[in-house]
This record gives C-alpha cells, sequence and structure tokens, in this order.
C-alpha cells in the first residue's frame, strides 16, 4: 500500500481549508452585514454544494476547467492545456465543494454577536479593519474553528467531485477515497479495510476533538 | 454654549426634530417618555446614527450638509444602557481599550487607568472577565472605560435602565463624584425623574421627537406649566451649602439661595455642597408665620406664578426671601385652601417644608 494518497489528501485538505478561511472570512462577513436584497442570492448559491449531487457539481466544474472553458484558457498562460485532472484543478473543485461547510458558520458567528459590539468599539475610536481583527474575529472563533475543521474534514472525504474532475492519476489527483474505491474495484480487501479504518478513526478524532474544543473556548470566554 | 444640536428626520412611526443647545460643562439630561426619540438623538450625537442636521462641540463640526464624521473620529465615551463590555477581553483590556487607540496614538491623556480605577472603585476586579460582575460592576467598568478614552463629550444612554434598584443605588453614587470631577459636557438619556433629579444640571424635555422645553435644570422645575410640574413626585432641587449645626438635636442647617432649612443627620463640615431635593407635595403655605406648629421650617418667600391642575389642586410657585429674590421652589396646594386663604402670585407667605426627600451629595 501506498502512503501518497494519504499525503495528497492531507494536502489538499489542508491548503482548501487555508484558502477557504481567506476568501470565506470576507464573504461570511458580507452575507452577515450588508443589507444588499440581493445577497441571500448568493447565500444561496455558495450553499449549492450542500443539496447538488457531486457529480452535478463535478460536470460542470469539468466545463469550467476543461479545454474549452476559463479554466483551459487561464491553463494555457502557464502552457497547459487544462485545468482539469490537475492538483490545482482539484484544489479549486474543493474550495467550492466544501465552501458552505467554512463560510456558514463563521457568518453564524458574526451574526451572533450583533450590532453591539462592534458600535462599542467605533465610539473607542477603532476604525472599522481595528474592529473586525479585534473584536469580530475574536468574538467568531468558534465559528472559526467550526469552519475550519468541516472544511478540511469535508475536503477530506470528496469523492463526487474528485472523481469527474480529477480521474485517478497517482500523486496528482488520485486522493484517499478515490483510492478506497480503486482497492475495492481490484478486490484489494485488505488495503481498502486499512484506509476506511483509518477514516473512520480520523473522522471520529476530528469531531470529538472540535466538541471538546468548543467546549472549552465556550467556557473560556465568551 | 458648547454643544450645538439640531437633529431632524424620521423615525418609525414620527416625525423627530430635536434643536437644542447645552453648556460645555456639566450634565445635560435628555428626558422624556419611552419612545420620544432621546436615545436616537443620542446615537445621532454618536454617529452610530444618521439623521439630517448639524452637531457641533466647541465650534467644531462633526455633522453639518454633506459632512458627516464617523464614530470612530469622534472624540466620544458612549456608555450603552447594557454595558456591552468586550467577552474576549478582561476588565483591564476593556478599560484600556479606548485609551489604547487615543493616549497611545498621541491624544492628551486627562484621565489615568489609576483614576478611574479609584473613582469607581474598580481595583479589585481588574483581572475578572466581564462574564464574572454583577451588573452594577459592568456597568462602572463600561463608565471607565468610556472616560479612559479621553472623550471631549460623554454619552450616557440610559446607564442605570437595565439595572435592578440595588445595583443603580450602589452605581448612583460613583455617578455623583463624577459628576464633580469631569471637566467634559454630559449628554445623559433618562426617562427616570429621579435619577435626573440627582445628576443633571441641564435639562431637554423631550415629547414625541420634539424639545417641550429646555433649561437649567432648576429653572424647568419650577415652572407649573410644564408637564414635569404634573408628575405627582414633581418638587425642586436647590443647591445647598452646610451652614451650622444643631448637635443637640442632631439637625444640619442647610443655607439654599434665599433662605436657611433644618435637615436631619449630619451632612459633613461648614461649607460642604449639597443637593436638596424638595418635593411639591412636602410643601404647604401659610400667610402668618405659623405659630404652635411642629414643622420646623417655615421660610419667608413670595408667591411668583401659580397654575391650576386639575380640580383638587393648584401647583404654586415661591421664590424664597422676604422679596422673593431667592431659589424657586413648587409647593401642591388644594384649590380649597388657595381660595380660603385668598392666595394669588405677588403675595408674600411662608413655605413651610415638611421633608427634605432627598439631599444628596454635590461636588
Amino acid at each position: 500500500m501506498s502512503w501518497q494518497p494519504i499525503i495528497l489528501t492531507l494536502e489538499l485538505a489542508a491548503l482548501t481549508t487555508v484558502i477557504l478561511l481567506i476568501v470565506g472570512t470576507p464573504l461570511a462577513w458580507w452575507l452577515a452585514r450588508s443589507g444588499a436584497w440581493w445577497k441571500e442570492a448568493v447565500a444561496t448559491v455558495v450553499a449549492l454544494p450542500l443539496v447538488l449531487p457531486p457529480t452535478v457539481l463535478g460536470f460542470y466544474l469539468l466545463m469550467l476547467l476543461g479545454p474549452n472553458g476559463p479554466g483551459g484558457w487561464l491553463a494555457s498562460l502557464w502552457g497547459a492545456r487544462s485545468m482539469a485532472f490537475t492538483f490545482e484543478g482539484l484544489v479549486i473543485g474543493s474550495v467550492l465543494y466544501s465552501m458552505p461547510f467554512v463560510v456558514q458558520p463563521i457568518r453564524n458567528a458574526f451574526e451572533a454577536f450583533g450590532d453591539r459590539p462592534l458600535e462599542a468599539a467605533a465610539t473607542l475610536r477603532a476604525s472599522p479593519l481595528d474592529t473586525f481583527f479585534t473584536v469580530a474575529v475574536p468574538l467568531a472563533r468558534r465559528g472559526f474553528l467550526t469552519g475550519a475543521v468541516l472544511g478540511f474534514a469535508h475536503t477530506m472525504g470528496e469523492f463526487g467531485v474528485v472523481l469527474m474532475i480529477g480521474g485517478n492519476i497517482p500523486g496528482q489527483t488520485k486522493v484517499l477515497s478515490v483510492a478506497i474505491y480503486d482497492y475495492v474495484e481490484t478486490l484489494q480487501w485488505d488495503e481498502a479495510h486499512l484506509l476506511a479504518g483509518g477514516m473512520l478513526v480520523f473522522s471520529f478524532t476530528v469531531i470529538l476533538t472540535m466538541m471538546m474544543l468548543e467546549k472549552r473556548i465556550g467556557r473560556g470566554g465568551r | 454654549m458648547s454643544l450645538s444640536v439640531h437633529f431632524h428626520g424620521t423615525l418609525g412611526q414620527f416625525a423627530l426634530d430635536v434643536a437644542f443647545e447645552a453648556p460645555g460643562r456639566g450634565i445635560t439630561a435628555l428626558f422624556g417618555p419611552s419612545g420620544c426619540g432621546k436615545t436616537s438623538v443620542l446615537r445621532c450625537a454618536a454617529g452610530l446614527q444618521r439623521l439630517n442636521g448639524r452637531f457641533a462641540l466647541d465650534g467644531d463640526v462633526w455633522q453639518e450638509g454633506r459632512t458627516f464624521r464617523p464614530t470612530h473620529k469622534r472624540s466620544i465615551g458612549y456608555v450603552f444602557q447594557e454595558a456591552s463590555l468586550f467577552p474576549h477581553l478582561s476588565v483591564r483590556t476593556n478599560l484600556l481599550f479606548g485609551h489604547r487607540r487615543t493616549v497611545g496614538r498621541g491624544v492628551p491623556e486627562h484621565i489615568r487607568l489609576d483614576d478611574v480605577v479609584d473613582l469607581l472603585g474598580l481595583g479589585h476586579l481588574l483581572a475578572r472577565s466581564p462574564e464574572h460582575l454583577s451588573g452594577g460592576e459592568r456597568q462602572r467598568v463600561g463608565v471607565g472605560r468610556a472616560l479612559l478614552s479621553q472623550p471631549r463629550l460623554l454619552l450616557m444612554d440610559e446607564p442605570l435602565a437595565a439595572l435592578d434598584r440595588f445595583s443603580k443605588e450602589e452605581i448612583l453614587p460613583y455617578l455623583e463624584r463624577l459628576h464633580g470631577v469631569l471637566s467634559v459636557p454630559v449628554l445623559y438619556v433618562s426617562h427616570d425623574i429621579a435619577e435626573v433629579e440627582r445628576l443633571a444640571d441641564h435639562l431637554v424635555l423631550l415629547r414625541q421627537g420634539r424639545v417641550v422645553a429646555a433649561g437649567p435644570m432648576q429653572e424647568l422645575q419650577a415652572d407649573p406649566t410644564l408637564p414635569i410640574a404634573r408628575m405627582p413626585e414633581a418638587g425642586v432641587t436647590l443647591p445647598a451649602v452646610v451652614a451650622g449645626r444643631e448637635d443637640a438635636y442632631g439637625l444640619t442647617l442647610l443655607r439654599l439661595d434665599g433662605g436657611h432649612l433644618f435637615v436631619p443627620g449630619d451632612l459633613g463640615p461648614q461649607g460642604t455642597a449639597r443637593r436638596a431635593r424638595i418635593a411639591a407635595s412636602d410643601v404647604s403655605l401659610a400667610r402668618n408665620p405659623p405659630e404652635g406648629s411642629t414643622i420646623l421650617n417655615a421660610l419667608p418667600a413670595r408667591i411668583v406664578a401659580a397654575e391650576r391642575q386639575d380640580e383638587v389642586q393648584m401647583m404654586a410657585v415661591v421664590a424664597l426671601g422676604e422679596e422673593g429674590r431667592g431659589a424657586r421652589m413648587l409647593a401642591r396646594v388644594t384649590r380649597k385652601s388657595w381660595d380660603a386663604l385668598g392666595l394669588s402670585p405677588g403675595q408674600p407667605v411662608y413655605a413651610q417644608v415638611k421633608g427634605v426627600a432627598l439631599v444628596q451629595e454635590s461636588l
């Protein structure tokens, strides 16, 4: 059995989570604070992966990233033919696919504390940016923790999207879930058992740790 | 006059149009029933809410026409009804939140952490989390935090309204002390007349988004045509100085503008300044100096105005002193006695004070 799929999966999940925290935080802030009438439409787009079959998302991503889509055009800038069936393409797909799991908890956390702490900070001469980092983010830290963990864990387990846009290239796009599928297809039960069991233990540990951390943060600060 | 306020616009159901001037020192209370727009005026002054109008402090215009200075660029301290402390910071870091952003950036330090800690009795709370404070303690920290941001204007939005009676009594003396040492003007929103009478120097009476009257508190209190004179607890709050003592009887003699009053208890050494509250229902009028009465205080005065309140009651305003040039008091008397004694404005009378309901420190 090769470790490659496991390492690749961890890399993908970590990178996806970091990107999602960077992109998702301002998006969650905007969704929580904006008065724009069309923000719920944006929120719905973000939430779509919750409902869509992963293959549908994967199909559209394939169109988007393939040689004839914008992804293909982008790839041509560095001489590649397409972004489908690459690690980069997989990252883009994972970011979209796991976005609701990160944005939603952060948005909820931003909404939970209301206007008052922000108003108080403004009366104490904190600029909006200052307020964001010294008041809003610390107050929403539970949401950030939940979002990061869910985003990471969810990316680790994705299968349908990967199959559509990633294929099964060892070291490039062959992640854990695909590897397990592969082992089962080829009747390598022991390897399948090992990976599947490992995922089970991992998932259990992640969720348990998160719940305990949440409890501690909950007691510590708020 | 150094605070110039004018806001107008629509607020939910009604139109608000509030304009007044307030002095550059002392506490100006915005007083009125719930929903009269007083909190909105305060929020507009802070820039937390925007209505059309103009706002200037010492000639420094914060809002006019298109000019609108955002909240974080206004030199204010704001005390919310609920203290709104930052739950993720300790009491000390809460207190220093605004301080770091003002003194830390070169604003002159008028009040230091130690001063605030002493003034508000916060020493034992500094290391704690706001979660573990009582309501009154939290509000004291909120006041301290606002003061430490070195404001040029302190805005207080019903800071006692969310507290129970016990916490209120605990925090009021601190606010009274504050009143003595603070050199910046305070706008204080309240719907509790007792609180206003203990703290305020100036009064802006609001009703349904309009100013009913504005001016020094004693003047407004002694105006029988205003709605506050119709409240059952109507009365006046007069500055007084301890003029002497009668230790054998446990009494203190207070000097008012135009007269003297005996009050029970020890109110400090001679020269101590106090605030004496005299309720309209505690004052009765007599045409002759009373004889054979147990009432201790009968002050010569002149009737200056009178207003019929209802079928039974008259509200009379008397000015202390034989010439009627001193402080003004309200007296609530029955119309029957009024007519029986043939009282009318201009007449000399004796104001019998049955009780000084509240005597508070005013430094």
